[in-house]
């Protein structure tokens, strides 16, 4: 009775639970991610203390504008947004569908990179290079750094959708399929972050 | 051209004592390719060691790496000493002194004592808790490549570009661009990126096995201590190694693309860094010592014949020491004047810290209480371990304490403090662990008595040394002086400290001679279990073969092997009980990716982009066509098995 209802329960796993081998991949990356967490929070605490230590360079003040921050914001949760509709197909098994949102979600991440080095090179055009202040170069470093992150998902998602469509959908592309939504999520909360202490509070102050 | 050969061959490099080591390097390393050549080892090396994925051969090529720069840093010191044996000393010239300081501490922290406890943790780990291997075995190669290609970046310095020469702590703003223009300061900050990627990789790697690959029954309060330490420090890792992460990156920001993170003019903090690198520099003072306290509880239950005497308050002393250790680290700089609120609460925080130790302490001495104590080598480490331990851990309440930590801060008090914490803790702990598992590595028994002699220099050395230290520290000897004059009132105890040293030295040599020894005339250990061991590696033959368990172990009570013993579980396998196993398969992959991450630190160093974009382009190729790989196991048929227990004299029938 007690391995019926266990065979049950393994039926009813998600694909990339069911193999034990995944499960430890999974638990092992949420481990990163933690990790990631105490590397964000040191660049986080860095720029509060640098965030009014400008020198000669511009204020944030000066420096940021939030349309442009805004349209990249939009960006990056509406991608966040189309990889849990990847993750809603993956869980009906539907690859194809799967593949495109995660297209999709490419497109956008690609988006909101692409609008990141603009307005880093905006800014260098107007207002000079980081060198000028601790602010310049911790507000770079903070927000630069979440930009590798989203880069390098960029990268991933993209050597992802190439395995779906040649291996198909197994336990094991499932599984890092749902890893990389673990990191894409993550890189959306990191950014609803940077939004709010870095560009809304230099508004404020 | 002409700038090039300036660059990479300073006046630094090109010393009598550089090119004397460049020279003997040379010579060990055609030494090892005529070797390598003439007994046709070249192919036997690729595939049973660089390619590797096995903890076993993972954990001792950590071990020989360790051992390499324990040696290297031995040097150093006893350098260090030599200069400061007698009053205006011209052995080393006060730049030279800089750079063998810098060296010496972070190859010590870095390429010395990490190494030793990952050896430890890959050779042990599995084997304690019933498992196959690791969580993730490549990835455990790539930590250990990572090391190693670490490891050789930041040794070449003193060979191409010169060393780093602004303290293993390389605090700003002495480490800005401006103060050190060369480039010792990037092998240290690169190098050391590197290698903390590694470890944070070792760190997750560990703890999901810990946590996820025990064997049955072995519920997390009936693991070994061992085991117990590994995790606490494989979660300190995680979380701790990401603000070193952070501190390097800056400063090399500041040094090879302009920011201004600690550049005062510029609004920048130096104190900054100072804030970051102890964040984690202080939990990476228990990232080496509660290994060594996991180590020094298997060692005395075993040797006393006793279960470990209050379990469940060591756990939880090793578990308060974890939390606490991420709430002391101003205790490093109480003179950056935080004032007086801050200062204090880092320092009871600190003293906190000596109730789960003193708790440590007593039961190990409870658990030798009424044993039948066997005083073997690995056991005398933990005799010698515990007053010495006792003493540091007492200076160390007494540094906590603000006021007189503004008389002792970077005295040689301080000094001798941590040498007596990391020497007569973590050292003495690693010594210990390596005689406990030198058979179950190697099969074959180190030799007691040479051990002994060694144990007896090393010991008697270091109190020798450092004793005087503290009283150098008292008479107002700070930290970090090349030389000083006659008539101070410091010549004899220096002089003292140097003879220590020395046999310290002597200690050394001894223990390295009798590894060579033991190995050409030592007893093979065929029992597997030559301890009378409590726990499950004891349980194997030794060394362990290749899937480790022919058939996985299930427990019922803490210190499983011994209590299988006692009702007589211990009989041979079923031929009908060995089934295949899946064991992941050898793979270059890790080797080449750190090979390529040196290759892009190389760039970096000398800010030569080409070489660095084509090092980093390495590391994606690699990482990318390793996404692809969906054939990274192999089956290990029963057939084979069963022939291989069946020759060890492990199966029934």
């Amino acid at each position: 009775m007690t391995t019926r209802t266990n065979s049950l329960q393994e039926a009813r796993l998600p694909l990339e639970f069911q193999e034990s081998h995944e499960t430890l991949s999974i638990l092992g990356f949420w481990l990163f991610l933690a990790s990631d967490v105490v590397l964000f929070s040191s660049l986080f605490a860095v720029y509060a203390v640098y965030q009014g230590r400008v020198a000669a360079g511009p204020t944030p003040l000066q420096l940021f504008s939030l349309g442009p921050v805004l349209t990249e914001t939009i960006l990056l949760l509406t991608s966040s947004f189309t990889c849990g509709l990847a993750i809603f197909m993956m869980r009906r098994g539907r690859t194809r569908p799967l593949v495109a949102w995660l297209v999709v979600t490419l497109l956008l991440g690609l988006g909101f990179v692409g609008m990141e080095v603009h307005e880093f090179v905006t800014d260098v055009a107007v207002w000079g290079t980081w060198h000028q202040s601790a602010f310049l170069s911790a507000f770079f470093t903070l927000v630069g750094t979440h930009g590798l992150h989203v880069s390098f998902g960029i990268l991933w998602v993209a050597a992802l959708v190439v395995q779906l469509l040649r291996y198909g959908l197994t336990p094991t592309t499932a599984r890092k399929v749902y890893t990389f939504s673990l990191y894409w999520h993550f890189l959306d909360i990191i950014w609803v972050f940077i939004f709010t202490a870095v560009y809304l509070s230099g508004k404020i102050t | 051209m002409a700038q090039l050969i300036a660059k990479l061959f300073p006046s630094t490099v090109l010393r009598p004592m550089e090119i004397g080591a460049d020279a003997s390097i040379l010579l060990a390393v055609l030494a090892v390719v005529y070797i390598l050549t003439r007994y046709r080892k070249w192919g036997w090396l690729w595939r049973e060691w660089i390619t590797t994925v096995d903890h076993k051969k993972i954990g001792i090529m950590y071990l020989i790496a360790a051992i390499v720069m324990l040696f290297r840093g031995g040097v150093d010191a006893l350098m260090l000493r030599t200069q400061l044996a007698l009053p205006n000393g011209h052995f080393l010239g006060p730049e030279h002194y800089n750079e063998i300081f810098t060296t010496h501490g972070t190859i010590m922290v870095f390429f010395m004592a990490m190494p030793f406890i990952f050896a430890l943790f890959n050779i042990a780990i599995p084997l304690m808790i019933g498992a196959r291997d690791v969580a993730f075995p490549k990835l455990n190669a790539i930590s250990f490549w990572l090391f190693a290609f670490a490891a050789l970046l930041f040794n070449m310095s003193f060979v191409v570009g010169g060393s780093p020469n602004a303290g293993w702590t390389a605090y700003p703003p002495l480490t800005e661009l401006h103060f050190n223009p060369g480039v010792g300061e990037n092998y240290y900050l690169i190098a050391l990126q590197i290698t903390g990627i590694g470890s944070i990789a070792t760190g997750i790697n560990f703890l999901v096995t810990i946590l996820r690959m025990r064997a049955k029954g072995m519920s997390l309060m009936k693991m070994p201590l061992f085991a117990w330490s590994a995790l606490v420090t494989s979660s300190l890792v995680i979380f701790a190694f990401p603000a070193l992460t952070i501190a390097l990156a800056l400063t090399m920001l500041d040094r090879l693309f302009g920011s201004t993170f600690f550049t005062i003019a510029h609004g920048g903090m130096p104190m900054m860094y100072v804030n970051l690198f102890w964040i984690w520099g202080h939990p990476e003072v228990y990232i080496l010592a509660l290994p060594a306290f996991g180590i020094f509880s298997e060692v005395v239950a075993t040797f006393s014949r006793k279960r470990l005497f209050g379990y469940a308050a060591m756990v939880g002393s090793l578990v308060a020491i974890t939390l606490l250790s991420y709430g002391v680290w101003v205790h490093h700089f109480f003179t950056m004047g935080a004032g007086a609120a801050v200062n204090a609460f880092f320092g009871i925080s600190t003293m906190l810290i000596a109730i789960p130790t003193g708790v440590k302490i007593f039961n190990w001495i409870f658990t030798m209480w009424g044993g039948r104590i066997k005083t073997t080598v690995a056991m005398l480490w933990q005799l010698a371990f515990i007053p010495t331990f006792v003493v540091g851990g007492a200076t160390g309440v007494m540094l906590a304490v603000v006021p007189g930590d503004y008389q002792f801060h970077n005295s040689y008090f301080l000094i001798a403090h941590f040498h007596n914490v990391l020497i007569g803790g973590v050292v003495f702990g690693l010594f210990s662990g390596l005689y406990y598992w030198w058979p179950k590595m190697f099969g074959y028994m180190l030799n007691e008595r040479q051990g002994k002699w060694a144990f007896w220099f090393f010991v008697i050395g270091f109190w020798v040394t450092f004793f005087p230290q503290y009283l150098l520290g008292l008479k107002g000897m700070t930290r970090r002086i090349y030389t000083y004059p006659h008539g101070m009132g410091w010549t004899l105890l220096n002089l003292i400290s140097t003879v220590g040293a020395y046999a310290m030295g002597i200690g050394f040599i001894i223990l390295v001679y009798s590894v060579v020894y033991s190995w050409r005339h030592q007893e093979r250990d065929l029992t597997g279990d030559p301890w009378d061991g409590r726990t499950l590696e004891w349980s194997l033959p030794s060394p362990a073969p290749e899937y480790n368990f022919a058939v996985l172990p299930e427990v019922t009570e803490r210190d499983a092997w011994w209590e299988m013993k006692q009702a007589g579980k211990t009989g041979r396998i079923p031929a009908k009980d060995v089934h295949s196993i899946h064991m992941p398969r050898n793979t270059p992959m890790p080797f080449l990716l750190g090979l390529s991450f040196f290759v892009a630190g190389l760039g970096a160093v000398f800010s030569w982009w080409y070489v660095a974009v084509a090092g980093m382009m390495g590391v994606f190729i690699i990482l990318v066509s390793g996404w692809f790989d969906y054939h990274d196991h192999h089956e290990i048929p029963a057939e084979e098995i069963r022939r291989n227990e069946a020759a060890l004299g492990r199966l029934e029938g």
